[in-house]
């Protein structure tokens, strides 16, 4: 593992009430580092990377991304959110704005670059998800498959050092799937730090460094892909995989 | 397999295009499929043709066949002097139109209104057509300068000071009138049983007043100094560029980025000394006209209008802070919500015009039609509230989550993303208020104000105008005036509603 991580979450709890939906979550992700984390629903797997940029508040624990520290105040998450990039389950691009405006209006607003050069980084962005010629549509004109890849296009026109990526392909189409995970295969080819909820194992075995696998609001088992697919050590990972791979 | 065997056919010519039925398409078409297709339907049509027959003929033989277009009085409009039914008495509105539109408005200043109605009609047809370019100049000039324009066009008087004096004068007021309550205080004190505490309390708050009064005495000392000399007005305004325009250079970032602060604020303030100039706001402006002569049109266009404008930052505001999660803001923007429309507009406008003198201090007094205004606007205001949280409650959560991971700011993402959203599916909430408000102006004529209808109402007493259908006239007039405006907001909300909803047409 590297020396240097850029997201470690030590000792993380969390509760929705009185239910304690995250247990003491230690992880560290690399430089670099492609991590897929899978779990039956309710395992608190979107939690969790709902925490890395603040999106949900936790009470216990410690957050730090790139040597920003996010404790349960989180009082730096403006700092936080502008290192990390994400992408929904339900894509969220904005309805009312073109594709183009959903690319620029962070940039504009967030980090104050003039127009013109926020609008020339967008396209370059649209043209590597592979839809330039789409940008003066709006949203809802779009294929889901489009939508995602627009969205992981707007995240990108951040120059995020970590992408979150909450279950991207799960509102898709089969048929759509395959570009959406296209474009984070070649995203991750480019060496992004990418954290991903998933249940397509097909993706994890192609470009992960290692899969962690979480039950009842903790980590089970972390290993390598092709040790976690080919030897997986707990009864609850067992079970977890013989059903979802046939 | 089946053992059916299939049959196979291939086409060797194509079957040629024919017109439809004649009894399918065009006006017989439409009345057999649409009016006569069923024996309910044919009731249905029959029972309308009647309706229409029993309400439009009459109105029509009201206004225009049996009406009368021209005379000089009443004998014109009697039956007896006709010789036929007499209808709409037209030259009654012909003579009463400018008291209708002006009220008690002074003959000779009439142009003032005119300009006023002009100088609106201007900056808002521009706004309202989408193609013209420069809207937020345009928008800034209708909502922040054409108010000030208007309220010196239409009222008068003129200005003898500006900024600092307001400023010194306004913390003056505040300073004097903690000092004030502390007296009642004490005063109180001299007969009750925990005078002593009273007393106490009562010293304390004079204190305060009297350390804000000290506070702000280079302020007061600066304005006695600018009224003792020649140009009151003039060094007033110029200090006041001067501060402002520093405050924004600096607050816009100073010598890196501040220069388009400073330029806007120069060249804002440089509009505002030619509009005094102008007008001659520093020689006393235009003769004062009260605003008890006001009257007709102008005063229901001025409430409604101000009601409007002002009611929408109100309602956004107040919708906000009803869905904030700070305790304080949101159960004073409940309580502040539910009280007023808990409250009849009569008992809002009645208050505000009796009653709230009795509670001000004695120096200070706000006209009649400002307090009737500020009343309408926070009633309307709280109606608003209602709506734009109808249009909050809409929009999906992952909205506001999307844009807070892209780093927005909550105030960013409120004015970029969900407002703009909250509010295109609730413009026909937003405009149905709107013109419930436009219509319920007509309650201001209950605390003496005369509005289009209260001035029709002053018109039925006049003796040299009394028939017998002088009054459904003029209800009639006033009725389609209403409904011109009423119906213009109707169509033009259901425009703006195709156009910005662009995005939901795939």
């Amino acid at each position: 593992m590297s020396t240097d991580p850029i997201v470690n979450i030590s000792t993380l709890n969390k509760w929705y009430g009185d239910f304690h939906v995250l247990r003491d979550i230690n992880l560290e992700v690399g430089r670099g580092e492609r991590i897929v984390i899978c779990g039956p629903s309710g395992s608190g797997k979107s939690t969790l990377i709902r925490c890395i940029n603040a999106l949900e508040e936790f009470q216990e624990g410690e957050i730090v991304v790139d040597g920003i520290e996010l404790g349960p105040n989180l009082r730096r998450v403006d700092e936080v959110r502008r290192e990390v990039g994400m992408v929904f389950q339900s894509f969220n691009l904005f309805p009312h704005l073109t594709v183009l405006d959903n690319c620029t209006l962070a940039p504009i607003w967030v980090r104050n670059i003039p127009k013109k050069d926020a609008e020339a980084t967008a396209m370059k962005f649209l043209e590597r998800v592979k839809i330039p010629h789409q940008a003066n549509k709006f949203p809802g004109q779009m294929s889901g498959g489009q939508q995602q890849r627009v969205a992981i296009a707007r995240a990108l026109t951040m120059n995020p050092k970590v992408m979150l990526f909450d279950e991207p392909t799960s509102a898709l189409d089969p048929e759509m799937v395959k570009e959406v995970l296209d474009t984070m295969v070649d995203l991750a080819r480019e060496g992004m730090t990418m954290l991903v909820v998933t249940h397509e194992m097909g993706f994890a075995r192609e470009v992960a460094n290692r899969v962690v696998f979480m039950d009842a609001g903790q980590i089970i088992e972390s290993n390598t892909p092709q040790e976690f697919f080919a030897n997986p050590q707990h009864a609850r990972t067992k079970l977890f995989l013989s059903q979802i791979l046939r | 397999m089946t053992d059916v065997t299939a049959s196979s056919f291939v086409r060797q010519d194509l079957v040629p295009e024919r017109p439809a039925p004649v009894k399918t398409t065009g006006f017989i078409g439409f009345v057999r499929t649409r009016l006569l297709n069923s024996p309910t339907n044919i009731l249905l049509t029959i029972v309308a043709l009647l309706l229409l027959w029993y309400t439009i003929i009459p109105a029509l033989k009201f206004l225009l066949v049996d009406a009368v277009w021209s005379g000089k009085d009443r004998n014109a409009c009697l039956a007896e002097n006709t010789g036929h039914q007499v209808g709409a008495c037209w030259p009654y509105i012909q003579a009463k139109l400018t008291q209708l539109i002006y009220g008690f408005y002074p003959e000779a200043e009439r142009w003032r209104v005119n300009l006023t109605f002009i100088l609106a009609v201007v900056l808002l047809a521009p706004l309202l057509i989408p193609r013209l370019p420069a809207k937020g100049l345009n928008a800034s000039l209708f909502f922040f300068a054409f108010p000030v324009v208007a309220f010196f066009l239409l009222r008068g008087g003129g200005l003898t000071g500006f900024g600092v004096s307001w400023v010194a004068s306004l913390s003056q007021l505040f300073g004097d009138s903690i000092v004030n309550a502390g007296q009642v205080l004490v005063n109180l004190s001299q007969n009750s049983a925990i005078g002593p505490v009273l007393w106490g309390i009562g010293k304390l708050i004079v204190l305060i007043g009297s350390a804000v009064g000290w506070l702000i005495f280079p302020l007061t000392w600066l304005r006695d100094q600018l009224q003792m000399s020649g140009q009151p007005l003039w060094y007033d305004f110029l200090l006041t560029a001067v501060i402002v325009s520093l405050i924004l250079f600096f607050l816009g970032g100073g010598m890196r980025t501040g220069q388009r602060a400073l330029l806007a604020s120069l060249v804002t303030f440089a509009g505002i000394a030619v509009v005094i100039k102008l007008m001659g706001l520093d020689r006393g402006g235009l003769a004062v006209v009260d605003t008890r002569l006001w009257g007709g049109l102008l005063v229901t266009l001025v409430v409604s209008v101000t009601g409007i404008v002002t009611s929408m930052p109100i309602g956004i505001a107040l919708a906000l802070g009803r869905r904030s999660t700070i305790p304080l803001i949101r159960v004073f923007s409940i309580a502040f919500i539910e009280f007023w429309r808990g409250v009849p507009l009569i008992t809002v406008l009645f208050f505000a015009t009796y009653m709230l003198p009795l509670f001000l201090p004695g120096n200070f007094n706000v006209d009649g039609l400002v307090r009737a205004l500020i009343g309408i606007a926070l009633f309307a205001g709280a109606y608003q509230a209602e709506v734009v949280r109808g249009g909050l409650a809409a929009i999906p959560r992952g909205q506001g989550e999307a844009a807070s991971a892209l780093g927005l700011s909550w105030w960013k993402t409120t004015s970029l993303i969900v407002m703009p959203q909250a509010l295109r599916h609730v413009i026909p909430g937003l405009v149905n208020s709107f013109i419930a408000l436009f219509k319920d102006t007509s309650l201001v004529s209950i605390v003496a104000l005369f509005d289009l209808l209260g001035s029709l109402h002053a018109t039925f007493s006049d003796p040299t105008w009394s028939t017998p259908t002088t009054a459904f006239t003029g209800f009639a007039f006033a009725g389609m005036i209403y409904f011109v405006f009423c119906f213009g907001m109707s169509r033009y909300s259901l425009f703006v509603e195709n156009r910005l909803n662009a995005h939901r047409r795939n």
